[in-house]
């Protein structure tokens, strides 16, 4: 373990109390709470992080924030996280983390934490905690407004943290907002999106900086979905980097990070220091580091007349090379000296010894968020950078974020910005926010305007680093450039600058000068790159929240669920819900199961939960003339107490679902749906009622929770339910097929309809599902004497193919008319209309090749062919392309048949009954024969049972 | 230093690109839109037609459209014959295309897994894997412990929501970098003499007597005997300028990365059912695709909610990426026709030709579309292969129904 | 995630909204006096504007019921809703 060698005796917003072990690339450290892992690992003299992903040259810590590009470290402990930024990574005990050649590393076990997301609304959302941000939710806030202020940093007061100024007044204003009741203040939260009608994305990490301690039942972090009526944008600004020759060296830093570094952290970035400026920002780093005990050798400022900072620091005994710039730097690979040439002139330039470099380039307003949200940004030559110009929204900017500001000035924009914004809400002003007074040379208005210098001459530019992430240097760019690109764009892809973990926070701005310059034109017409969102990388687990695992989608079950599981259900996943697959006995696999189950219900009886079918009452005066326009048969004429079946088609003339109608008034139809389609059907229903025949007096209703069915199949059916149901004339004279009849099955109210999807003597048994587990268990005891069966959806598939009715979405595909499916009898001819007519009288709808469903019989009784298998013409088969004629869309084995059987679409299928197809499977030609699609009982005798 | 990463940098760009030309008063052809699909139109009108008094006029920049903003899959296991035909015959140009435009497209055949996550998945999948065979088409299909030992990391534990049953795999499938085909393309048409012009926004197509004469843009008249348009989502507004109407909607269509990462993922992986499709590019990033924003727009700009799913969704088939990180997202404007499938072909409108509607899926069909295209407006009558794809068809109702194939995932 | 103002119950989350693609698109009087290119203009055929398109939405995960909006495709601006059957407002 080595000592904080680095670390200043005093000073700093660190707990010196709360020592820190951590490790880095293997070797211990200590550090403090408070400190970041760069804090700290600088602290210990550790400034190489990392190498460069593509040059592998050592890199080290350069900013001191979430702009870092550098300083991109893999966590190993507590849990393997990949590319977290060193100066983003709160310490914490026990923290492992490594070096990385530019590419993080995944763990390859399940990760435990928690992660979730709150929706919330305000009045006003500032993003920023430095002096504009707090200034502008202190103003707001006092207004009553509610008011959310989201800062990345644990600590409030942005910028102030890094200049060590008005740190008081930050905690006041701090404290003042935690106690205001309708104040959020968001700390540890990033705020990473700003969609439409400020629709705002943040990520607040709510554990991580606590490692092994954060608590379990604690999401790690929490995505915030936060609507705002209007939003200060208080982001600040990034420092910009500038372009000499081994610019990228450690010991090379951001002179507003080294500054944080001292005032913050309490941490030297080194003992001997240059820095090199174009503006007089940089002069407060350097009084800041010499008040520290940095040695600063110099401050090479590219300006020939700097002004008032540079004769306050000259004043400081601090040498002072006005027109000069850094030309480059040497060090294995640490710098240890600078070479600085006066511009403009042929000379060898002046070694200076130094450990430490500090760049300032100028400064970036953070416009992320205001372009991601729809604003305009124009061209500031002053400050050499873009900055807001106009929002779509109701956005304002505040402070830095808006363009070069002073202290006094971020705190008077601020106030201003949050007033105006809940003002225009209808807030009043009650207390108005008395602003400190502040005097802060560094951001105080610039004495000398800033200069711009994008490309340093003599700078070697092969080592000249724009992008320091992506290895892009000068030379890269004048590739770019040279090789005809004239858009920043294609420059951007062509070299890969400012795609990188940190999005070319710092550099972005520099790689459209140095490209500017290299075209000859101004930046502001070249422009810049896209900001998109996120701001700063966000998990993928923070985003996914709560959505996985059995909360991915919801589960829907039946009210018998608990019956099936205790019955040994296998389940298969229909939408959203659990249905009974198969029950397989001890020892059963699926195949004998459902032919075990198919017997039960073609020779004695079985029973099935059919709650899931979708079944939407349809009600009203027009409710009949409503359902003729949708099915493409008759309903209107169906008698009260009788039942139909129908299909509905969609406007193309393509079979969409298919169902029972059910006429239970003179102004009631329940109608059912598929599983799979029952909110479509509704959803159907109403846009057809709501936008095209308002005029039509209809209600539908869901119902589909309002009932639980069972489905009693088979020839002994009628003699359980006649011993339950004491009311109910069960005889076929009395209760004929598709009639239903209300009355009381085990003492139950029940609907009984006669229904059969067998082809079986069947009833489908309505009850409310209170009451389903007693029906069902009656019907189960009072059966067990004629072996009484349970049976799944494979054993309805297969008892519903032998009788060749069609599954909508299984014999169906979204190309297939009823008349392909041979239904032709379920088509009116005698309505003038109805959803899908016209569409069948299209050119393509009459084909003679068009594809009908057929069975298909392999001529080994014991083929059972896939599922999705298709159907040729000859043997053997030719060079592709094959000629198809169709497919097989359903195939089982039946056990009334004694054999395996299909469904098929096939051209011109019912033209070829009878014919000899093939089906290629796995490499061999299944011959097969073609029939009729109804296989099983085709008088229909048995329904009646 | 350190050694670099392996395979953590491309392979660099050429010395020279393309010319900035100015445009001149009239070409032969006039193509509409300078992404992949008109850059390779140019390129096969040169190469297959010798027809190169040809400008492609671009509104922004070369290939800043979809071509910049897919998640590069390629694949050819689409469910009926008119279309893998025309995507197998793209698949077999890129097999090629590295050769024929001297240029290191970085065509990676590292397989296409479709997962299926329901029964009826499982009948679809095995229908198109079967259709693809008999079609020529590399396709297999895998059970859940075949899907595992082609791609480790997918999660196909029976425990989760929708269990992964299967897969269909198609192994010449893969991924392309799209900047380098799109440069490819472009420098070869450049060379060929083609003009390609940037910002350059087409404003009014010039149509007498049922014939199109020329094009007014944002550079002023530019005079042409034939037009093609070629502009993805905004196809529609073009169409308009000429007088005619086309069956697309523009729509929103999302995707992102994660931050560069150590080799995990040796394939590419989509689902329709769970909404996800992801491979790891070259370098190492994650490269997903989301869902499609269900309301029109040309904003290039989609809802969060739709990342948001895509990243549960991701969760739930790749347990592992729970700690990557979504570094980038970005949206692009999709056509999108009613059957899933593209048009390509002719218009009302004599010498105005149409490409649109590949919806989320053009990427792939790049060269195959440039090939078939260019041969449309050489002969002013398709190319066999995208004679099924005309206009026409909306009004026959001979489509080529794609959405079951196809749906969100390209 | 637009925030979309339902006419029956206010502004609400996008994700509670279904989307109906172009509004003022009857359902033809007399489908089978058509031709079919006029029958397939009503089936495929919908306005596809860079700009405000009358559009319908539906409050799906809300009153459910259907609204019409005009909406600009180009920013996502909704500048007006109004209920079915009521003609498209006049948009400066």
């Amino acid at each position: 373990m080595t000592a904080q060698t680095f670390r200043l005796p005093q000073g700093g917003r660190i707990s010196r109390e709360e020592a820190l072990t951590f490790s880095f690339d293997g070797q211990e450290y200590t550090g403090f709470r408070g400190d970041t892992l760069a804090s700290a690992l600088l602290a210990n003299g550790v400034h190489q992080i990392g190498t460069s992903v593509k040059l592998g040259r050592a890199r080290g810590v350069f900013a001191a924030g979430s702009e870092e590009p550098n300083a991109v470290v893999q966590i190993e402990k507590p849990f393997p996280e990949p590319m977290l930024q060193a100066t983003a990574v709160e310490l914490y005990e026990g923290l492992a983390a490594s070096s990385l050649p530019g590419r993080g590393r995944l763990a390859d076990e399940p990760d435990p934490a928690r992660y979730d997301a709150v929706h919330t609304h305000c009045d006003l959302l500032v993003v920023g905690a430095g002096p504009a941000g707090l200034a502008a939710a202190a103003a707001a806030a006092r207004t009553g407004a509610r008011v959310i202020l989201a800062d990345e940093q644990p600590e409030l007061g942005g910028s102030l943290l890094g200049t060590g100024t008005l740190l008081d007044w930050a905690a006041d204003v701090g404290a003042e907002l935690d106690a205001a009741p309708e104040v959020r203040v968001l700390r540890r939260t990033t705020v990473f999106g700003h969609y439409d009608d400020n629709y705002v994305l943040a990520v607040e990490r709510r554990t991580g900086h606590l490692g092994e301690k954060a608590p379990a039942h604690l999401s790690r972090e929490r995505v915030w979905r936060i609507r705002a009526r209007r939003v200060v944008l208080a982001t600040g600004a990034h420092e910009r980097s500038l372009a000499f020759g081994d610019n990228d060296r450690p010991g090379v830093m951001l002179a507003g990070a080294a500054r944080t570094y001292v005032n913050r952290y309490g941490v030297l970035p080194g003992r001997r220091a240059v820095v090199f400026t174009t503006n007089d920002s940089a002069y407060a780093a350097a009084l800041d580091l010499a008040a520290a005990g940095v040695e600063v050798a110099a401050v090479v400022d590219t300006r020939p007349e700097p002004g008032e900072a540079a004769r306050v620091a000259a004043q400081a005994g601090i040498e002072v090379l006005r027109g000069y710039a850094v030309t480059g730097t040497t060090g294995e690979p640490h710098v240890t000296s600078v070479t600085a040439a006066a511009l403009g002139e042929e000379s060898t330039g002046r070694e200076l010894a130094a450990d430490l470099l500090l760049v300032s380039g100028g400064w970036n307003p953070v416009v992320h968020l205001y372009s991601q949200a729809g604003g305009k940004l124009r061209h500031d030559e002053a400050l050499g950078s873009f900055v807001p110009d106009t929002c779509r929204q109701a956005v304002e900017v505040a402070g830095a974020a808006g363009g070069p500001a002073s202290l006094p000035a971020c705190l008077a924009d601020g106030a201003s910005a949050g007033t105006r914004a809940v003002e225009a809400e209808g807030f009043a002003i009650r207390e108005p926010l008395q602003l400190p007074a502040a005097a802060d040379s560094a951001t105080s208005e610039p004495s000398s305007p800033a200069a711009q210098l994008w490309v340093v001459p003599g700078a070697d530019p092969d080592r000249s680093f724009v992008d320091l992430q992506r290895d892009v240097t000068v030379a890269d760019l004048a590739r770019a450039t040279g090789a005809g690109l004239r858009s920043v764009e294609h420059v951007k892809r062509y070299t890969t600058a400012g795609t990188a973990h940190d999005q070319g926070k710092t550099s972005g701005v520099l790689a459209s000068g140095v490209v500017a310059h290299l075209l000859g034109v101004e930046v502001g017409e070249l422009g810049t790159t896209t900001f998109r969102s996120p701001y700063a990388p966000v998990s993928f687990a923070a985003l996914a929240g709560r959505d996985r695992g059995a909360l991915h989608d919801p589960v829907r079950v039946t009210a018998l669920h608990d019956w099936h599981i205790a019955h040994g259900a296998e389940f298969e996943n229909v939408g959203q819900w659990k249905r009974p697959w198969y029950y397989p006995r001890d020892g059963e696999d699926m195949t004998a199961a459902v032919l075990r189950e198919c017997r039960a219900a073609r020779e004695g009886v079985a029973l099935m939960d059919a709650s899931t079918l979708g079944k939407i009452e349809v009600r009203g005066p027009d409710a009949g003339v409503f359902l003729d326009r949708l099915y493409t048969n008759m309903m209107s004429n169906l008698k009260v107490g009788r039942i139909r079946y129908g299909v509905m088609c969609g406007a193309d003339g393509m079979v969409f679902d298919d169902g029972t109608v059910i006429r239970l008034a003179e102004d009631r139809y329940l109608t059912t749906t598929t599983t799979g389609n029952a909110a479509a059907v509704l959803e159907w229903m109403e846009e057809w009622l709501q936008t095209e025949w308002p005029e039509l007096k209809v209600h539908c209703t869901s119902v589909t929770e309002q009932w639980a069915t069972v489905a009693l199949v088979g020839p002994r059916s009628r003699d359980v339910l006649g011993s339950l149901a004491p009311h109910l004339a069960v005889d076929n004279t009395d209760f004929p097929f598709m009639t239903w009849r209300d009355t009381e099955v085990a003492g139950i109210p029940a609907r009984v309809c006669r229904i059969s999807f067998s082809g079986e003597l069947a009833y489908e048994i309505n009850v409310l599902p209170w009451y389903a587990t007693a029906l069902w268990e009656a019907l189960y005891e009072a059966g067990r004497p004629q072996g009484i069966t349970p049976y799944g959806t494979e054993t309805m598939h297969v008892l519903r193919a032998e009788k060749g009715y069609p599954i909508v979405g299984q014999d169906t595909d979204g190309t297939v008319t009823p008349q392909d499916l041979g239904m032709s009898w379920v088509v009116s001819k005698k309505k003038r209309d109805f959803v899908g007519k016209r569409s069948h009288a299209r050119a393509d709808a009459s084909r003679p090749d068009r594809k009908h469903l057929v069975g298909l019989l392999p001529d080994d009784p014991g083929t059972l062919l896939p599922e999705g298998a298709h159907l040729v013409a000859d043997a053997p088969l030719p060079e592709p392309p094959v000629p198809m004629l169709g497919h097989v869309t359903s195939s089982y084995r039946s056990a009334a048949l004694g054999r395996t059987f299909a469904l098929a679409l096939v051209k011109g299928g019912r033209e070829l009954i009878g014919d000899r197809l093939y089906a290629p499977v796995g490499g061999a030609l299944v011959p097969v024969t073609v029939t009729s699609s109804v296989l099983y009982d085709p008088e229909g005798a048995r329904r009646d049972g | 230093m350190s050694p670099r990463t392996p395979g953590a940098d491309l392979p660099e760009h050429p010395d020279f690109l393309w010319r900035t030309p100015e445009p001149k008063r009239s070409y032969d052809v006039v193509i509409v839109g300078g992404g992949g699909h008109g850059l390779a139109t140019a390129h096969y009108l040169a190469k297959n037609h010798g027809i190169t008094n040809v400008a492609v006029l671009e509104k922004g920049w070369l290939a800043g459209g979809n071509m910049a903003r897919n998640t590069t899959i390629i694949r050819s296991n689409y469910l009926w014959d008119e279309s893998s035909g025309l995507y197998e015959h793209a698949l077999k140009l890129w097999e090629g295309l590295e050769d024929d435009l001297g240029y290191p497209i970085l065509f990676s055949q590292r397989g296409v897994l479709n997962l299926a996550h329901s029964l009826q998945d499982v009948r679809d999948s095995v229908r198109r894997v079967e259709a693809n065979r008999l079609n020529g088409v590399d396709a297999e299909w895998l059970d859940p412990q075949q899907v595992k030992d082609v791609c480790p990391i997918v999660n196909v534990s029976q425990d989760v929501r929708y269990p992964v049953m299967g897969a269909t795999y198609q192994p010449r499938a893969g991924i392309a970098k799209h900047d380098y085909v799109a440069w490819g393309l472009a420098r070869s048409a450049d060379a060929a003499g083609i003009d390609l012009i940037q910002n350059c926004e087409v404003t009014g197509i010039d149509v007498q007597g049922g014939r199109v004469v020329g094009v007014q843009t944002s550079r002023g008249r530019i005079a042409a005997g034939k037009v093609a348009l070629c502009a993805a989502g905004h196809s529609s507004v073009l169409a308009g300028m000429a007088g005619f109407e086309l069956p697309i909607q523009s729509h929103p269509l999302q995707a992102l990365v994660s931050e560069l990462l150590e080799p995990v993922h040796p394939t590419v992986v989509m689902s329709n059912a769970v909404h996800v499709y992801v491979s790891q590019a070259h370098k190492g990033e994650l490269v997903m695709g989301a869902g499609i924003d269900s309301y029109n727009a040309y904003t290039q700009r989609g809802a969060f909610h739709i990342i948001e799913r895509q990243m549960a969704a991701a969760l739930e088939l790749f347990p592992m990426f729970a700690r990557a990180h979504v570094l980038r997202t970005w949206g692009g404007v999709v056509d999108v026709s009613p059957d899933a499938s593209p048009v390509i072909g002719l218009t009302p409108v004599d010498g105005l030709y149409v490409n649109c509607g590949w919806g989320t899926g053009g990427f792939k069909a790049t060269p195959g579309a440039g090939w078939v295209y260019a041969h449309t407006i050489a002969h002013d009558e398709p190319h066999p292969l995208n004679a099924p794809f005309s206009l026409d068809r909306f009004t026959t109702g001979a489509l080529v129904d794609e959405h079951g194939a196809a749906a969100v995932a390209h | 995630m637009l925030l979309i103002p339902c006419p029956w119950c206010g502004s609400r989350d996008e994700a509670e909204f279904h989307y109906g693609g172009q509004a003022h698109v009857p359902y033809p009087e007399d489908p089978a006096s058509l031709d079919d290119t006029q029958w397939a203009r009503y089936l495929f055929f919908r306005a596809n504007p860079k700009g405000p398109l009358a559009e319908r939405w539906c409050h799906t995960d809300g009153c459910r019921r259907w609204f019409n909006a005009v909406r600009n495709t180009a920013t996502h601006d909704i500048l007006a809703v109004y209920k079915p059957g009521e003609p498209r407002p006049v948009i400066a």
